[in-house]
C-alpha cells in the first residue's frame, strides 16, 4: 500500500473512534433529554422521589449519594495516593521505585467486580460489626472507591513530580532547605497542575465506577443521613434498572446518563484546562 | 598578614562510580578574596564546588577521600549538619535556576527557611537585589514570575537569592556561561563589590574572566591541581608549561 493510502486508512480509523464518541453523545441526549424537559429540569435534578411505575422521576437522592461517595473516596484516596507518590518519586531508592510503581499500577488492572467481592466479604461485615448499620453503606462504597482510584492518583502524580527539573531541587537545597522543605515548597508547587489533574481524573473514575459500588453500597432509594446508610448512586441506578425498564422509565435512565455524562465531561475538561495552564 | 584560611582542602579525591574527578587536591582559600578555579571540561572544577557545600551527597554512587575545613568545621564529617553548612556556603549554578515562583518568593525562600522574622524579609530582599545590581530593573514587578526575567536577570536573581541567605562563602559555577557581555560585566562588577563581605570562589572556563575578576587562581587539569598563585603571576609567568598552554589557548 502506498504511504498516501496508509495515511488515509489511519485517518479513517482515527475519525471512527471520534465518531463513535459523537454517536454515543448524540444517542444519550436524544433518548434522555425529552424526559428531562418533560419532567422539568428542576424537578428531575432536585426531587428525591424516584418511583418510575408511578411516573415520578427525581434523581436528587442519587446525585447526593454519588457526590458524597466520590468525596469520601477522595478524602481517603488523595492523601494516601499523594503521600505514596511523594515517597516513591522523592525519597525511595531508585530500585524500590522501579519495583513498586508498576506493582501499584497493577491495582488498576484488577476487575472492579473483584474489589466489590472483597468489599462484600470483608469490609461490609467489618463495618456492620464495629460501626453498626447494615454494613452495605455509603462508607463501604467510599472506602472501596478510595482504594480503586489510588493507581490513577499515584501514577499521574509520580509522573508530574518526576517531571520537575532536578535544577529546582539543587537550587533549593543550595539555599539551605532540607529535602522535605524542598519537596514542600518547591517540588509540590511546581508539580501542582499535574497533581490536580491526577485528583480530577481519580474523581472521574470514582463517579463513573458502577460494579463495585452496586455490590457494597446497599442501593437503597433515599437521601442518606449518615455514612452508615445504604445509598444508590447514579451509575448503580442505571445498571440496576435498565434490564427491565421500558418507555418513560427507560428514558429516565438515559436522562440519568445525561447527568453523569455532563459531570464527567466537566471533570475531564477541567483536568485538560489545568494541564494546559502551566 | 598570616590569617588562617577560610577554607582549607587537604588531599581531596572524588570518584563518580569509576571516574575519578578529583585527585589529591589541596588548596587554601583566604577570607575576602575572589578565588578563581579554571580548567578544561571534566577537570574537576564543578565537582570541587559541589563537595564544598555537600551537594555531592545527592550523587548515589560517589565516593570521596581527604579533608576539607570551613574555618574549624570539618566539612566532610558524616555528622556535619549539611543544611546549616549550605546556609554558610551558598552556591550559584551555571544555569540560572530561578524557582517557578515570583521574584520576591525566590529571594525570601532561604531567609524564611532559616527562620528569619517576617518583618525583616522585604528589607533583606531589597538589599540583596541592590547588591546584585538588579533592583532598578525589577523593583516595580517583584511579584511577577521569576521565569519571565531575561537570562542575565535570572542569573543575577540567583546571585541575589544566595546573598539574601547571608552566607560566608559564595561558590559560583560558571555564572556567566550563558550570558551576553553586558550581563557578564554586571555580574563581575557585583562580585568585585561583594568581596569585602564574602569569600568568593569563581569557577569559569573563560580564562579572560578569571584574569579580570579574581585575586588568586588555581588551574586544574583532569582532577589534579597543576598550579596555584596570584592571578597576575599565573597569567604572566606561569610556573607550569601546561598552565601556559591552557591560558594561551593551545588546548582546553
Amino acid at each position: 500500500m502506498t504511504s498516501k493510502g496508509i495515511e488515509r486508512l489511519l485517518l479513517v480509523l482515527a475519525l471512527s473512534s471520534v465518531g463513535s464518541l459523537a454517536l454515543i453523545t448524540f444517542f444519550i441526549f436524544w433518548e434522555g433529554l425529552p424526559l428531562i424537559l418533560g419532567t422539568g429540569p428542576g424537578d428531575f435534578l432536585f426531587s428525591t422521589h424516584w418511583a418510575p411505575t408511578k411516573g415520578r422521576f427525581g434523581i436528587g437522592a442519587m446525585i447526593v449519594s454519588s457526590v458524597v461517595v466520590t468525596l469520601g473516596a477522595l478524602v481517603l484516596g488523595v492523601p494516601l495516593g499523594l503521600a505514596c507518590a511523594i515517597v516513591l518519586a522523592e525519597f525511595a531508592p531508585k530500585r524500590l521505585k522501579q519495583v513498586l510503581k508498576p506493582t501499584l499500577e497493577l491495582l488498576a488492572g484488577i476487575p472492579s467486580v473483584v474489589y466489590g467481592f472483597l468489599g462484600v466479604l470483608w469490609l461490609v461485615p467489618l463495618i456492620r460489626e464495629h460501626l453498626g448499620g447494615p454494613g452495605l453503606s455509603l462508607l463501604a462504597a467510599a472506602v472501596i472507591l478510595g482504594i480503586m482510584i489510588l493507581p490513577t492518583i499515584i501514577s499521574i502524580s509520580i509522573d508530574s513530580l518526576s517531571a520537575v527539573p532536578d535544577l529546582y531541587r539543587d537550587g533549593s537545597l543550595a539555599l539551605g532547605a532540607t529535602r522535605w522543605q524542598t519537596v514542600q515548597r518547591v517540588v509540590l508547587p511546581a508539580a501542582r497542575s499535574g497533581i490536580i489533574t491526577a485528583i480530577i481524573l481519580g474523581m472521574g473514575r470514582a463517579v463513573g465506577e458502577t460494579m463495585a459500588v452496586i455490590m457494597v453500597a446497599g442501593n437503597a432509594l433515599k437521601l442518606p443521613t449518615s455514612l452508615l446508610d445504604p445509598v444508590r448512586t447514579l451509575t448503580s441506578n442505571i445498571a440496576l434498572e435498565l434490564g427491565y425498564a421500558s418507555g418513560r422509565h427507560r428514558e429516565a435512565l438515559f436522562a440519568t446518563g445525561v447527568v453523569l455524562f455532563v459531570i464527567i465531561m466537566i471533570l475531564n475538561l477541567t483536568a485538560a484546562a489545568v494541564t494546559r495552564r502551566r | 598578614m598570616e590569617q588562617p584560611p577560610k577554607i582549607r582542602i587537604d588531599g581531596l579525591s572524588f570518584w563518580y562510580k569509576d571516574f575519578q574527578a578529583l585527585d589529591r587536591v589541596s588548596l587554601a582559600i583566604r577570607a575576602n578574596e575572589i578565588f578563581g578555579l579554571m580548567g578544561p571540561a571534566k577537570s574537576g572544577k564543578s565537582t570541587l564546588l559541589k563537595v564544598l557545600n555537600r551537594l555531592c551527597d545527592l550523587l548515589p554512587e560517589a565516593r570521596l577521600e581527604g579533608k576539607a575545613y570551613l574555618d574549624d568545621l570539618d566539612l566532610l564529617a558524616p555528622d556535619t549538619d549539611v543544611v546549616s553548612l549550605r546556609r554558610r556556603v551558598g552556591l550559584v549554578l551555571s544555569k540560572p535556576t530561578p524557582l517557578p515562583r515570583s521574584i520576591y518568593e525566590n529571594l525570601v525562600l532561604a531567609p524564611r527557611l532559616a527562620g528569619r522574622p517576617h518583618k525583616e524579609l522585604p528589607a533583606l530582599a531589597e538589599e540583596a537585589l541592590k547588591a546584585a545590581r538588579l533592583w532598578d530593573e525589577v523593583k516595580d514587578r517583584l511579584h511577577d514570575s521569576a521565569l519571565r526575567l531575561s537570562g542575565g536577570q535570572q542569573q543575577r536573581l540567583c546571585l541575589a537569592r544566595t546573598l539574601a541567605m547571608q552566607p560566608e562563602v559564595i561558590l559560583l559555577d560558571e555564572p556567566t556561561s550563558g550570558l551576553d557581555p553586558i550581563s557578564t560585566a554586571k555580574i563581575e562588577e557585583t562580585l568585585f563589590q561583594l568581596k569585602s563581605r564574602y569569600t568568593i570562589i569563581l569557577v569559569s572556563n573563560n580564562t579572560k574572566q578569571i584574569a579580570r575578576a579574581t585575586d588568586r587562581t588555581a588551574f586544574l587539569l583532569m582532577g589534579r591541581l597543576i598550579e596555584v598563585g596570584e592571578t597576575s603571576q599565573v597569567f604572566t609567568v606561569p610556573r607550569d608549561q601546561r598552565t601556559d598552554d591552557y591560558i594561551s589557548g593551545r588546548f582546553g
